[in-house]
């Protein structure tokens, strides 16, 4: 913990525990710890983020106890027990399938929240790796768990995903016989996934305690960018940020409850009602729509391997954020030029989601044929994303660590009290006057 | 920016040279029709499951097994024949008499001997086929879904299965050549360019289907009085399917309005505490 400790015993019990297991102490001390006060709305997702994690592990362990992870069993146990015989099932089966969305909807926004305020950038880069690490846990996490209903997307995405595996030269085979525990997806499969499903989330947990201890080393970030210099900088944690989160998380919530009470196939797939069946494909086998760029990435190049390759250099990339991005501003909010690519960016990544849940061959523009390039049409979904795909990677491969050369930043507030004092804080003072001169 | 313009439109006449690239499966949108099971608070119209059951038992069952399904969930809250007078669905005497027209597979505990017996409110559907080979064997290969999912099965749901029903006819368009054993369904998906000798630009949207039209006007007496049409037939049974696939959706609703009115007064208090906590704070 940064800061000395402003945790005083009050009493003999709390000296004598203070003196052998100082938790109390540790505990004030995560309530009493400075923050800064111009945090936005974009900062309370951590807090919805932990939200989201408990409710998954709670629900998810009531549903362990009525699940039956076998080939034969797991649909039924599913569908008719725990949707219909188990009490209140409905609900706990409809929290924890809609809250794996909101899990990643949650986490993509922190995400973009940490990339455009540059929280990424020293000295926070290991609090960044880790998280890093929590989203890729997350992904692994969330896909074996669409496998467990066994339902036909279930089964076809668990066959084309452990496919993938195989591309690899030399290792490839193996990897996926192990990952099957066979020589093709089937109940020990399921086996498997479902173990790897209870046991990844308390990793996650392990990951986020760590991520929390890395972010109260140097504290948190903030809009401006701009270090916390004096006391009148921060406020205490609580009651400031614990009240402002509880509201964002209660806010969430409504989201959250409209999925789980009103449109609760919406995030789903049809298909995944009908019970899992080795020998009739889907029309259409698609991912979850939190990994649908990935997907995307996958299909827009020609060769699997390479496919393959780039699918997990999309996510590679990330981890190497800290040291691509060069530039001595932290915040986005002055650099209006990286900020543009940004915001590129994000419409790429968009598009790539929506092209991942398109047939490959599919147009762009309804109606319209073009000439044939790699094996497709150029106004067809593939073209579009290997246009986003390209530009995936462009905006952290080239912009990212180069744009310094050529990008004017704007004057960077003295403190982050600065444009606190001359509201609204959405117009930084530097950034009015700059524009002005 | 003119020259960006005409650039573009440029671009876009020489991308416009229209006609599918691929041959792709087609299929009508679900019809539109309006269900009292729609909206947030939208439930399910008792009479209407009662006749879209008989629809069921009378006609669908025949060849469609509905395995998820106990007698009991008939009378279940939200069910076709739920009665306040029995809060228990075992005790609805009206689901006893459903039970006890089926006969249940089952052994005997005293000679071990194969028996069959009355069905009880805690039987479930029996299938009308032994197996998935029988049940193939007599719909020449094609295998009739299980019912209990149906409609959350697929896109569309209730409105899907309406279609189906309804568009499902002996007739085709002229110049359609439709396999033996198969129907023309307009409504379910398909590629027909194969099957089409008239002019390509017009080949017919929807595709085959294996089950012969299961409905005709009056092949159902309703005991409401309700007049027997089709589209009748067909509107009862898909929303009787759709509470087979979704039979906690009153109980959902209603837990959600609860829960909203909550969210939203919680919500509102945390707000004000938010706002009376930083009162002072400038941030």
């Amino acid at each position: 913990m940064s800061g000395p400790s402003t945790y005083e015993p009050k009493s003999a019990i709390e000296r004598w525990l203070d003196a052998r297991l100082p938790i109390v102490r540790f505990s004030a001390d995560l309530m009493s710890f400075p923050t800064p006060r111009n945090l936005n709305y974009w900062w309370t997702f951590g807090g919805i983020l932990a939200f989201c994690l408990g409710v998954q592990i709670v629900t998810g362990i009531v549903l362990a106890m009525h699940y039956d992870p076998s080939g034969a069993g797991a649909f039924n146990s599913v569908e008719q027990h725990i949707m219909r015989d188990v009490n209140y099932g409905w609900l706990i089966r409809g929290l924890h399938a809609t809250g794996a969305s909101m899990f990643f909807l949650a986490v993509y926004i922190h995400i973009l929240r940490g990339i455009y305020y540059g929280s990424f950038k020293a000295p926070r880069e290991v609090l960044w790796l880790l998280g890093c690490v929590i989203y890729v846990l997350m992904m692994a996490t969330a896909f074996m768990g669409y496998v467990l209903p066994w339902g036909q997307m279930s089964f076809w995405g668990a066959k084309v995903i452990t496919n993938l595996l195989g591309a690899f030269p030399l290792v490839g085979k193996t990897i996926t016989t192990l990952l099957w525990g066979g020589y093709s997806v089937d109940s020990p499969t399921l086996n498997r996934f479902f173990s790897l499903h209870y046991l990844l989330p308390f990793v996650i947990a392990a990951v986020v305690a760590l991520h929390i201890w890395a972010l109260h080393v140097p504290g948190n970030n903030n809009p401006t960018g701009v270090n916390v210099r004096s006391k009148t900088d921060s406020v205490a944690f609580h009651p400031y940020y614990t009240v402002k989160d509880g509201f964002a998380v209660s806010l969430f919530m409504i989201l959250f409850a409209v999925f789980v009470f009103y449109l609760p196939e919406a995030l789903g797939k049809a298909d995944n009602a009908i019970p899992a069946n080795p020998l009739v494909t889907p029309a259409h086998i698609v991912p979850e729509w939190y990994l649908l760029p990935f997907y995307a990435i996958l299909r827009a190049i020609p060769d699997k391997l390479m496919g393959v390759l780039a699918l997990g250099g999309a996510i590679v990339v990330l981890f190497a954020l800290p040291w691509l991005d060069r530039s001595k501003v932290r915040s986005m909010r002055y650099r209006p030029t990286a900020r543009l690519y940004f915001f590129i960016w994000i419409a790429a990544s968009l598009a790539l989601g929506w092209c991942g849940s398109q047939e490959p061959q599919g147009a762009v523009i309804p109606g319209v044929v073009g000439p044939t390039l790699i094996d497709y049409d150029i106004n067809s979904v593939t073209w579009l994303s290997r246009i986003a795909a390209f530009y995936y990677f462009f905006y952290f491969l080239i912009i990212t660590p180069f744009i310094r050369f050529w990008e004017t930043t704007l004057p960077v507030p003295d403190s982050l009290y600065t444009p606190v004092l001359a509201h609204p804080a959405a117009a930084p003072v530097g950034a009015a006057t700059a524009a002005a001169e | 920016m003119a020259r960006n313009a005409s650039l573009f439109a440029a671009l876009i006449g020489a991308l416009c040279l229209a006609g599918p690239a691929f041959a792709e499966s087609t299929e009508l949108p679900p019809p539109d029709i309006h269900w009292s099971f729609e909206g947030p608070f939208g439930s399910y119209d008792q009479e209407q499951l009662q006749r879209g059951y008989k629809v069921y038992r009378e006609v669908c069952a025949t060849c469609h097994s509905m395995n998820m399904v106990a007698f009991r969930n008939l009378g279940d809250p939200g069910g076709p024949f739920w009665d306040p007078k029995y809060p228990n669905p075992n005790d609805n005497p009206v689901v006893k008499t459903i039970a006890k027209d089926y006969q249940i597979a089952d052994i005997d505990s005293e000679t071990g001997d194969a028996i069959k017996r009355p069905g009880t409110s805690a039987d479930y559907f029996p299938a009308p086929f032994a197996n998935e080979p029988a049940a193939r064997a007599s719909n020449g290969g094609a295998l009739p879904p299980d019912m209990s999912l149906l409609a959350k099965a697929r896109e569309g749901g209730a409105a899907y299965i309406y279609g189906i029903v309804t568009g499902d006819t002996p007739g085709a368009p002229h110049g359609l050549i439709v396999p033996v054993g198969k129907y023309y369904d307009p409504y379910i998906a398909g590629d027909m360019s194969a099957y089409w000798k008239g002019d390509p630009a017009r080949t017919p949207t929807g595709g085959f289907i294996a089950m012969p039209p299961p409905l005709t006007a009056g092949k159902v007496t309703f005991d409401d009085g309700t007049k027997s049409t089709l589209k009748q037939e067909a509107k009862d049974v898909a929303a009787f399917l759709q509470w087979a696939s979704d039979p906690k959706m009153e109980e959902r609703k209603e837990a959600g309005l609860a829960v909203m009115i909550f969210l939203l007064l919680f919500t509102g208090i945390l707000y004000a505490s938010y706002r009376r906590v930083w009162r002072d704070v400038g941030h």
